[in-house]
């Protein structure tokens, strides 16, 4: 019922012409941004072995200094006005053919800013980090000049100023994505999870390639301004609008990892830990929520759209929680755990401009506490000479304090424990699930509702099995593990990042002040009538997160656990269901692997005895006839000479005739 | 400076190259490699001169020369170059000498350690029948022929490589690797001959493009066979003698056939033009003038498109390429997919279109659809091969798909992009051929099993083929992005069905390259002889720079391309009355995207 005043509120933002200021000053320097890492990155990838020394050096640098102009540049835009704080960058023409226009140019915004300063600030963090992480690798030059392609493309697709240029950092995170999954490429796992992120997410691109072709179809251009001005003056049909949409919906969930693109995900973990959290969990994996943000003109005038949208966040939450359940592998259960929190960001998003600024605080809170746990997965994990398995660890507070906190507070934080970063972000987008008002909102809002009290469990789960309860690994023996606290370059990251986790949630809270910021962009829900009252609904979640949190006590602490998990025979459907990704992997191997496998092979074999065979068959009863009237000739190449004798002949005699007719 | 003669000029160097070359004795085999090297890079400075001086905004031919030739049948020497033919005489000038240096060893195995390849005891050739070893006599016959008059390249390497495969009967029948490279090359292999062949490869390829007089065309099309023929029948795989004499021979069969059907129409044109006109003539910028009934315009555009869908290759016209491509010496497989491959692109927009437009109105759908459906069973082959070299042959048939979709889209924007494609395949195949020629030179097999783990190995290789690979999947910051997202977009405004389901294929492109890098690149090793394989060395080095930097160059920064490659694209298809279609709610004028009137020859600043 009160649906109607928050579509109203939809069109809002987009009634007013979109322009943007041409950047000057300090912001004619944005292309920077970009151009640091990546200029870090083919100093290191061409300079060769000869920068080895030096790598981790020069690439932490180009991240901080970035960093540091992101920093500059918001600082900039803060002193200016809220409608003036759009500033378009032209750098020069790329691929101009008479109707089709496109530049690469740069947009620094409020939505763009807020991410470069992710992208870089928990970029350079995790460059730090992986100093020490990746000390002991032959390969640590390539992989920091790989992080810093990845920090290059990633500022690319939020810092574009139209659709072609995103699309172009969209496949190059794709690319650093690929590069760093396969990163340890001797390990066959590895080789294998990466191609399968690289093909899943090239599903996705098709949506995004297929949306700017009926953009640029049905505006003649592919620029954000063009786009969206026509977006909001509704001269788009509504057909058009909701399938540009819902290709762009693609797209996101194949880069974001949401159903039914999320299966590559999980795998990804096989990349180095560091990987997992900075590309796999704060940046790269959010970008579909970017996308869907920016495109906020589009997806405004499209209610089916919409729709659809927060059905793939709803379901991909509940996804996310049941299989968080079932791993032991302590990085898959952070995986699926990404998995499922950006699902509540598409719910958000999905929910339409009241939903915009939320989505984009819950990522930005997520940036923060699950890049922590990542690093504080690998500090662990680091730690148990990389072991990954939860059932193999135990009661390891004691021997990394620092670990242990750290991560203790990004577990609170994703909880949702009160006053921390996940407690604000999350329950705002709960509360503005129901208040969508109507059967929908009541289901949504349950189902987000379910999804923190599932993810208090296994997050609970994964942390008492990891450094409470008794030790399952032993000191002595074949199999000794010698647990100890990580060096500074890592504990510092973590410590960033947890304070982080801690106050980030609050702050953007506080006085509106991220989604005021926001606005111009995202556009502003109305304060409609709640459909609970908020105190109330903080309650509510406050006890379906005390209960997932007690479930996972009782079982995980009280009781003991047992080291080796139980056979697949002796655990419950959902659970076997769980630990099989819920036949996701089974699905698409059935579907798509399987018959591709088929068709290929019949294929080959149709090329080499149906197409080819026909031809060599005609050929062979020529060869025959011609074999018999060979007998004076030797060889090819002589019959060769005499058909082009014969030829020329023909032809001079035919001109001839020709001539004479 | 226009006053140059450049496309003459540009021609003769090579020609008048592979003749000089030719003449040398075997013995002087660092002479011919040193000789071919400086030829082909003059080559090069002269075409990039040429570009200079070319003004893309002019209308018609530039560089024109016209000299009567057979005049009782108006056959003329005619020469001129537009934005389409210049780009591809540019591609030709660059990948000749970059296949010079990379054969620097191919032929006679250079100074033994150099590729650290020990070639197997060759067979004792067969004097029974094969081919490129008896009966030369009637090969230089045959050249003069084929290349009377105009074609000196055609003519000599006739004779040169006829000098060469009498020898090779001579040429003791095993070749051990001990025996000094200069004196004994595999299988008696003469390495001048193999120069001079590729010298006159790039004559009749420059020669082809350059042609403005049908008939012209129709001779360097011919020409362009023989030197191709003996490159893969006499300088293929050492050891897989049938096979690449059956390969040769069916790439020979298949483009003569192309090349039957095209003669007929050519004089079918003719034809029609003494009846038209009162006097017969080849000279294309008169016959595209020329009003044909849509009967025989469908008759003579079949006989043109038969022969371009052959050498394109089209499926299902495509079964030689694989064969040809695996058996050539890799130089050989780079300039034939990379170049002489254009021809039958090239020939479609130069030829198929403007002569006939009612025709190419007519069969557009037809030739959309074996575009499309050769985007996917190019690329489900490709997936399915285990011979590396036929892998990235089928990868071409994909395409070659996208290219002839673009063309036959009549959009100003997929015609360019399907240029701009011809070029870019070139540079992306290409540099896949060389790295896929450099592993097979170090392991002595294409099966792609024999390799795995590979990137631990040599890094700087699998480097440059992962970024050849990424190109021919047309990922953004590449090169063929440009191309393959102009066809798409360019598609989509004619034909949304086709663009979409076109769309859809590079998820196959992602698969057949991400899946080749893993089996060759990734893993452990599982081979012992993969783990003592050396990187890439100098010369080798040298091979790929310009194309790496080329491939990231034009993907960064396509313009100068585009603007040589868009006005003459976008005036074929004004002539024949094909505008693009409007965007259907333009965006309203905005200071910072003025879009110009779509079809413009001029075009904007």
């Amino acid at each position: 019922m009160r649906v109607e005043p928050v579509l109203l509120a939809a069109t809002e933002p987009g009634n007013q012409p979109v322009h943007y200021a041409a950047a000057s000053g300090v912001f004619s320097l944005s292309w920077l941004l970009i151009v640091l890492p990546l200029a870090g990155a083919a100093v290191l990838l061409f300079g060769g072995r000869r920068t080895d020394r030096v790598g981790h050096i020069i690439g932490t640098l180009t991240a901080a200094a970035s960093f540091v102009l992101g920093l500059v540049l918001f600082a900039t835009l803060l002193g200016r006005d809220g409608d003036d704080r759009a500033l378009s960058q032209h750098l020069y023409s790329w691929i101009p053919v008479n109707g089709f226009q496109v530049d690469v140019g740069l947009l620094v915004d409020q939505l763009s800013i807020v991410f470069v300063l992710l992208i870089t600030g928990v970029g350079t963090l995790i460059h730090i980090y992986s100093i020490g992480y990746m000390a002991h690798d032959p390969n640590r030059r390539k992989f920091f000049a790989y992080m810093n392609l990845f920090l290059a493309s990633m500022l690319l697709l939020v810092l574009g100023n139209n659709f072609l240029s995103l699309y172009a950092g969209w496949e190059l995170v794709g690319l650093s994505s690929f590069l760093l999954i396969k990163f340890w490429e001797d390990r066959p796992a590895a080789a294998t999870a990466a191609n399968k992120a690289f093909y899943m997410n090239r599903v996705g691109d098709v949506g995004l390639a297929l949306a700017i072709m009926f953009m640029f179809a049905t505006v003649g251009s592919t620029s954000y301004a063009d786009v969206f001005g026509a977006a909001a003056a509704g001269v788009i049909g509504y057909g058009t609008l909701t399938a540009i949409a819902l290709l762009l919906l693609l797209a996101a969930c194949g880069k974001s990892g949401q159903f039914p693109l999320q299966a590559w995900l999980p795998d990804a973990m096989e990349g180095p830990t560091p990987i997992s959290a900075l590309i796999h969990a704060a940046t790269m994996v959010t970008a579909g929520v970017y996308l869907i943000v920016r495109a906020g003109p589009i997806f405004d005038g499209t209610q089916a759209a919409r729709t659809v949208v927060v059905i793939i966040g709803a379901a991909t939450i509940l996804i996310g929680c049941v299989i968080g359940c079932a791993y032991d592998d302590i990085k898959k259960v952070l995986a699926y755990s990404t998995v499922s929190q950006i699902g509540y960001m598409f719910l958000a998003v999905g929910l339409g401009p009241a939903g915009y600024a939320l989505g984009i605080m819950h990522l930005l809170a997520h940036g923060f506490f699950k890049a922590g746990l990542f690093l504080g997965a690998g500090s662990v994990i680091h730690g148990m000479d990389d072991d990954q398995d939860l059932r193999h660890y135990g009661g390891l507070w004691r021997y990394m304090p620092i670990t242990w906190v750290t991560f203790g507070l990004g577990y609170l934080a994703i909880i949702g424990f009160p006053g921390l970063s996940g407690f604000f972000t999350k329950d705002r987008i709960i509360e503005t699930a129901f208040d969508k008002g109507g059967t929908s909102g009541y289901l949504l809002g349950s189902i987000a509702l379910l999804g923190a009290g599932i993810t208090a469990f296994y997050m609970t789960r994964l942390f008492l099995m990891t450094f409470h309860g008794k030790p399952r690994w032993s000191s002595e023996g074949p199999a000794a593990k010698h647990p100890h606290e990580s060096p500074v370059s890592m504990t510092g990251p973590m410590i960033v990042l947890a304070v982080g986790s801690v106050f980030a949630g609050g702050l953007f809270v506080l006085g509106h002040s991220l989604q005021d910021w926001l606005e111009p962009v995202a556009g502003t829900g109305v304060e409609g009538v709640h459909t609970f009252s908020p105190v109330v609904l903080t309650l509510l979640t406050l006890v379906v997160t005390a209960g997932g949190f007690a479930g996972a006590y009782l079982r995980y602490q009280l009781r003991p656990v047992e080291s080796v998990a139980r056979p697949d025979t002796e655990v419950s459907l959902v659970t076997f269901a769980a630990r099989h990704d819920l036949f996701a992997n089974t699905f698409n191997e059935t579907v798509a692997m399987r018959p591709g496998q088929y068709l290929t092979r019949f294929l080959v074999w149709l090329d080499l005895v149906g197409i080819d065979g026909l031809v060599r068959g005609s050929a062979a009863a020529i060869g025959g006839l011609s074999g018999r009237m060979r007998r004076l000739q030797t060889g090819f190449v002589r019959s060769y000479a005499l058909s082009m004798l014969g030829g020329a002949v023909l032809v001079v005699g035919a001109l001839l005739l020709v001539r004479a007719g | 400076m226009n006053t140059v003669p450049w496309l003459t000029i540009l021609l003769i160097v090579p020609a008048a190259g592979a003749v000089v070359v030719a003449a040398l004795p075997r013995r002087h085999a660092t002479l011919a490699k040193q000789l071919a090297l400086g030829i082909t890079l003059a080559v090069l400075v002269l075409a990039v001169l040429a570009t200079f001086a070319y003004d893309p905004d002019k209308a018609g031919f530039q560089f024109g020369q016209s000299y009567d030739w057979i005049s009782t049948f108006g056959i003329s020497y005619s020469v001129g170059a537009d934005g389409i033919s210049l780009v591809l005489m540019l591609l030709a000038a660059l990948l000749v000498p970059v296949v010079v240096l990379s054969s620097w060893d191919e032929v006679d195995g250079g100074d033994a350690a150099g590729t650290g390849r020990v070639p197997a005891p060759a067979p004792a050739p067969d004097a029974g029948g094969s081919p490129g070893q008896v009966g030369d006599g009637g090969i230089g016959g045959a050249g003069g022929i084929a290349g009377a008059g105009a074609g000196a390249g055609a003519g000599g390497v006739g004779g040169g490589s006829g000098g060469g495969t009498a020898v090779a009967l001579a040429a003791p029948p095993v070749v051990t690797a001990a025996a000094p490279a200069q004196v004994a090359t595999p299988a008696g292999r003469s390495v001048p001959a193999f120069f001079a062949l590729l010298l006159a490869l790039e004559a009749g390829m420059i020669g082809v493009f350059a042609a403005t007089d049908v008939f012209l065309f129709y001779v360097f099309f011919e020409a362009m066979l023989i030197p191709m023929y003996f490159l893969i029948g006499s300088y293929g795989p050492v050891k897989e003698q049938a096979q690449r004499s059956y390969a040769a021979v069916k790439f020979l069969v298949y483009s003569l056939l192309g090349g039957l059907l095209m003669l007929a129409a050519v004089i079918g044109l003719y034809v029609v033009s003494a009846d038209n006109l009162g006097h017969g003539t080849f000279d294309f910028a008169t016959l595209r003038q020329m009003e044909i009934t849509p009967g025989v315009q469908k008759l003579l555009f079949l006989g043109f498109f038969v022969a371009f869908a052959i050498k394109a290759p089209l499926f299902p016209f495509h079964t030689w390429l694989p064969d040809a491509g695996a058996q050539s010496p890799t130089g050989g497989a780079v300039l034939l997919v990379g170049v002489l491959d254009k021809v039958g692109t090239f020939g479609l927009i130069r030829y198929c279109i403007p002569l006939f437009p009612d025709a190419a109105d007519y069969f557009a759908p037809l030739v959309l659809g074996l575009a499309v459906v050769g985007i996917f069973y190019g690329a489900l082959l490709a997936i399915g091969q285990r011979d590396m070299k036929r892998l990235v042959a089928y990868t071409s048939l994909a395409h070659f798909g996208f290219i002839a979709l673009g063309l036959f889209a009549f959009t100003s924007q997929a015609g360019t992009g399907a240029v701009l494609y011809m070029v870019n395949h070139g540079l992306s195949t290409g540099l896949l051929f060389l790295v896929v020629g450099f592993l097979v030179s170090r392991r002595g097999t294409r099966d792609v099993g024999a390799y795995g783990g590979l990137a631990k190995v040599t890094p700087v290789l699998a480097g440059v083929f992962l970024l050849a690979g990424l190109s021919s999947l047309a990922l953004p910051g590449t090169n063929s992005f440009v191309s393959e997202f102009l066809v798409l977009v360019g598609t989509f405004t004619a034909n949304k069905a086709l663009a979409i389901v076109a769309t859809c294929g590079i998820v196959l492109a992602a698969i057949y390259v991400l899946y080749l890098y893993q089996r060759t690149m990734t893993g452990p090793i599982v081979h012992e002889e993969n783990r003592v394989l050396h990187d890439l060395g100098l010369r080798e080095k040298l091979v790929v720079a310009p194309m790496v930097a080329l491939i990231v160059a034009l993907g960064v920064y396509p313009k100068p391309l585009l603007d040589i490659i868009r006005p003459t694209v976008t005036a074929t298809y004004a002539d024949i009355g094909k505008s693009d279609p409007a965007p259907t709610h333009p965006a309203a004028a905005h200071p910072a995207s003025v879009h110009p009137a779509s079809v413009q020859p001029g075009g904007h600043s």
